[in-house]
């Protein structure tokens, strides 16, 4: 931060950051405008939300929080993980597991303690993975233990041995893909090829009931906007810097005296965690989670969404997330054979033509002078 | 339910006439004797008319033991006649066995099935089999054979020996000689004839023999027989778990191979080149597609030469694809050079928009893509060891392709530029090399061995639009693992990568075979962050 700035303790850094207070703003309005549009306002009126934009909204915002994970890591530590997408699975298999159980006798089969795919793969008894998740604040811990005691192992192995750049990219991308072949067996106890699914509701709400869904579109836009103010604390202090640092030169960084991988090891941490809770407020917005979620293709497009975004600024990533999968569901549904035409044109051009992404390269060309006030973000 | 086939009922007629014209010869009465025979209660008797039967050589046999077998043989309740029928409606229609004529109907309460149980089941079989053990049909004869082998009836041995001496084909001659054999060491009391016996049984290894000769073992009351049969045995499944071995080794090298051909490509394009292709599966993708172009057109204009379209499609896919590849660089790589991961991007871009191009063209589902007839079939082992043709040619390829390509690296000139362009790219342009030509054409090169790896993939596997997803991550599994910028290290990449993955996939599965791998690679980048054979000195820093 320049020091020219007013000296504001403990909020400084999100005082500093204009970018982000547009989005914390966007963020609180709509966590209170789309819920009151969409419960208050008659469904014939124009103004009216109907529940399942409030979902899919929902589910963008999850998307967003996914794609900050990502360029905390990408952006401003020159990590380029292929295999986020297995964070976000893992948080949103963790709080499947919690809505399986909340279940209970409900299921198809009935059966008090087995979700029904245990019952029809003849299973007696609870695999001991699945003890404690009927507790929402066990598998609200598991969210975040989960990805994060895995990015941690993960991590403190390849930061050590100083992998990095393409082929931490790779071993990433291999990572998820296990995953994903070990979530598709059925012996694995995580309903394999369905995944879970037909959940019927969390701490006692009705999951398709309006409230529940505008409470966890609300949740998310909190989350999010928690999660942003987090990260950009992180990025905005010393740490964050060495964070840079190490993104511009690693070996000089290492050379100076500090423990490049205990940085590394820290933000990778972190941002794991942070998919995973991108991950649990997911799957109760859609309503199921499956292996596909693993799959490397996934990961490798919440990177495009931040370098469409901007990478290496925050709010870029939640914009560009935001926009790309608005596209996605407007193509899908509308022209879905073009879909992956503009999505591969996107990541062709954005690298060719928007190196600084949306957030880094729009401004400059509409105001010749305009230059990005934050040196922490990637040139 | 349907009675004898047509043609089946028109030969009854025929033998039929036949056997009129020797109504008076005493073994033809005999035989009309055997069939009513077989009316009786008691199964002993049964047998004892079946063998008979069979023995009789008439010509009638064959009909009458197979809707025996069938249960078409009723017992008229009214004079005890036995009769072939064939349901109608809700009467059955009545033939004489004899005669083959119709004799009447019937409803269902005035006539008895005659009752047949396993043991039963088991000799009219064998008998059967004996029947068509003299068929012209050698496959017919493999077939009596096996039938023989299975229920092992004693008087058999006198008709396969006697077919045995006729046999002219070497593959049916083994299977009556294990028939008889099998024969031999049930109903035999000799022992030397059934030592012999075991020593023809233990050339086998077929899950029956070993059935058969483990029953004995331990049913046998004689010792050197038993302990004949039980070391036969023995050997029998250490022939078996070296063959397994055998296999395995196969399948893995098969597996390297196509991860070889997968993977060399991309040891050009990411190996020497340093550039990260996403597409590069895509890549295969298209080789595999055109292909499929080759051969509609041979399907089209020169059916007869279909066999060849391959020596066609080759060169083919070398061209289409190293120009898709060449169009790849000049439009988007080159200005990403020194950026893998803006690269890796760019070129994860070049492949969504490949995939969707063929979905668009060719549609979403898989294309049909033959085999040439020289590469269909197998070679049959012993020990249930198959080699298919395509795998053997398919692992031949795949060494010649790297081959030439060390040899294209190694002795041209277009190779010594391309080396020398990669070691120190300011020094080759100061000395002349136009290195962005020598980029493209490197990058063409790896491309359109890319397509070379469709062709031969198109053959073992799925044409559809999501080919290259598949193989993307083993490459890249492959490369990382043998290590960046060495053809040698992708050869043994691959081929490692194959067989250890065979090796487990008995042992755990071959999803789970598939995840130790990958976790294995992993582990393995913690402690050789640059592959099993890496570059060493300056070019490394960069």
């Amino acid at each position: 931060m320049a020091p020219s700035r007013p000296h504001l303790p403990g909020i400084s850094f999100v005082l500093a950051d204009r970018g982000g207070l547009v989005l914390l703003a966007v963020l609180a309005a709509s966590a209170v405008l789309v819920p009151a549009l969409n419960m208050l306002v008659s469904p014939e009126s124009a103004m009216h939300v109907p529940t399942y934009m409030v979902s899919l909204l929902g589910k963008y915002l999850t998307f967003a929080l996914l794609a900050l994970s990502v360029d905390l890591i990408w952006g401003y530590c020159g990590i380029l993980s292929l295999g986020h997408g297995a964070f976000f699975a893992l948080g949103g298999y963790a709080m499947g597991m919690h809505m399986m159980r909340q279940i209970g006798e409900r299921s198809v089969y009935g059966n008090p303690l087995l979700p029904d795919f245990m019952v029809f793969l003849n299973w007696k008894e609870l695999p001991w993975y699945w003890h404690g998740f009927d507790s929402f604040a066990f598998a609200a811990v598991m969210v975040v233990a989960v990805p994060g005691v895995l990015a941690f192992v993960f991590g403190w192995f390849a930061f050590r041995s100083r992998v990095t750049g393409v082929y931490l990219s790779i071993i990433t991308q291999a990572m998820t893909f296990a995953l994903m072949l070990a979530f598709f067996r059925n012996d694995m106890g995580f309903g394999g090829n369905n995944g879970l699914t037909d959940f019927k509701d969390l701490l006692g709400f009705n999951l398709q009931s309006d409230g529940m869904r505008a409470s966890l579109f609300a949740a998310s836009a909190l989350a999010l906007a928690l999660s942003y103010a987090a990260c950009r604390f992180i990025v905005s202090s010393r740490l964050g810097r060495v964070l840079v640092a190490v993104r511009d030169a690693e070996s000089r960084t290492r050379f100076l005296g500090y423990r490049v991988e205990n940085y590394k090891l820290f933000v990778f941490v972190v941002s794991a965690m942070l998919a995973g809770v991108a991950g649990a407020l997911y799957v109760p917005q859609v309503g199921i989670i499956n292996p596909s979620e693993f799959t490397p293709a996934n990961s490798i497009e919440i990177v495009i969404w931040v370098a469409v975004g901007g990478r290496g600024r925050l709010y870029g990533a939640v914009l560009g997330a935001i926009l790309i999968n608005y596209a996605k569901s407007y193509f899908t549904g509308a022209l879905p054979e073009i879909w992956l035409f503009i999505l591969g044109g996107m990541f062709i051009a954005t690298t060719l033509f928007l190196p600084r992404g949306i957030v880094g390269s729009i401004p400059a060309l509409i105001f010749p002078k305009w230059k990005p006030r934050l040196t922490g973000a990637a040139e | 339910m349907t009675f004898l086939p047509k043609s089946q009922r028109f030969l009854i007629v025929v033998m039929a006439a036949a056997g009129f014209l020797t109504a008076l010869n005493p073994a033809a009465a005999a035989f009309k004797d055997d069939v009513s025979a077989l009316a009786g209660k008691s199964f002993k008797a049964k047998i004892e008319a079946i063998e008979k039967i069979a023995a009789s050589g008439d010509e009638r046999t064959v009909p009458v033991l197979d809707a025996l077998l069938k249960g078409n043989l009723y017992a008229r309740n009214a004079d005890g006649k036995v009769v072939l029928t064939e349901k109608k409606g809700a009467v059955y229609v009545l033939f004489d066995p004899l005669t083959g004529k119709e004799v009447g109907q019937e409803a269902k309460g005035k006539i008895e099935k005659i009752r047949v149980n396993n043991r039963l089941r088991g000799i009219i079989q064998g008998a059967l089999g004996g029947l068509t053990l003299f068929s012209n049909d050698a496959q017919q004869r493999a077939k009596a054979a096996d039938a023989v082998f299975k229920s092992r009836p004693a008087a058999m041995i006198p008709i396969l020996e006697k077919a045995l001496k006729r046999e002219t084909d070497a593959a049916v001659r083994t299977r009556m000689e294990l028939a008889l054999a099998a024969t031999r060491l049930v109903s035999s009391k000799d022992t030397p004839l059934r030592l012999a016996a075991i020593k023809t049984l233990s050339t086998d290894a077929t899950t029956e023999v070993r059935a058969l000769l483990g029953s004995f073992a331990a049913s046998s009351t004689e010792a050197p027989v038993q302990h004949a049969a039980k070391k036969a045995l023995s050997d029998i499944e250490e022939r078996l778990a070296f063959w397994n071995a055998v296999g395995n080794v196969f399948q893995g090298v098969s597996l390297g191979s196509v991860l070889l051909l997968a993977a060399v490509g991309l040891a050009i394009t990411f190996g020497v080149m340093g550039v990260i292709n996403m597409a590069h599966g895509e890549l295969v993708m298209l080789g595999a597609y055109t292909t499929f172009v080759v051969q509609e057109l041979f399907r089209a204009y020169m059916p007869g030469a279909f066999d060849y379209s391959l020596f066609v499609a080759v060169p083919a896919a070398f061209l289409v694809v190293g120009a898709f590849g060449i169009a790849i660089e000049r439009g988007i790589i080159r200005f990403l050079y020194g950026r893998p991961l803006e690269t890796l991007l760019a070129t994860w871009g070049v492949s969504l928009f490949l995939q969707q191009l063929v979905r668009s063209i060719f549609g979403p589902t898989n294309r049909e893509v033959g085999n040439p007839s020289w590469m269909s079939g197998y070679i049959e082992a012993t020990g249930g060891l198959v080699l298919t043709y395509n795998r053997i040619y398919i692992i031949i390829f795949s060494l010649m392709v790297i081959g030439l390509l060390a040899l294209l690296l190694q002795k041209t000139s277009f190779g010594l530029k391309m080396r020398a362009v990669t070691q120190n790219r300011r020094m080759a342009g100061s000395m002349g090399i136009r290195t962005g030509r020598i980029d493209a054409l490197t990058f063409g090169l790896g491309s359109g061995i890319a397509g070379v790896a469709g062709v031969a993939l198109s053959q073992i596997d799925n044409v559809s639009p999501n080919l290259g997803q598949s193989y993307i991550i083993d490459s890249f599994m492959v490369v990382v693992f043998g290590g960046v910028g060495n053809l040698w290290g992708v050869l043994v990449g691959a081929f490692s990568l194959g067989l250890v993955n065979k090796f487990l996939e008995p042992v755990a599965g071959a999803v789970l075979a598939k995840i130790f791998v990958l976790v294995a690679i992993i582990l393995f980048i913690q402690k050789r962050p640059r592959g099993l054979f890496a570059l060493k000195g300056r070019a490394v820093e960069n």
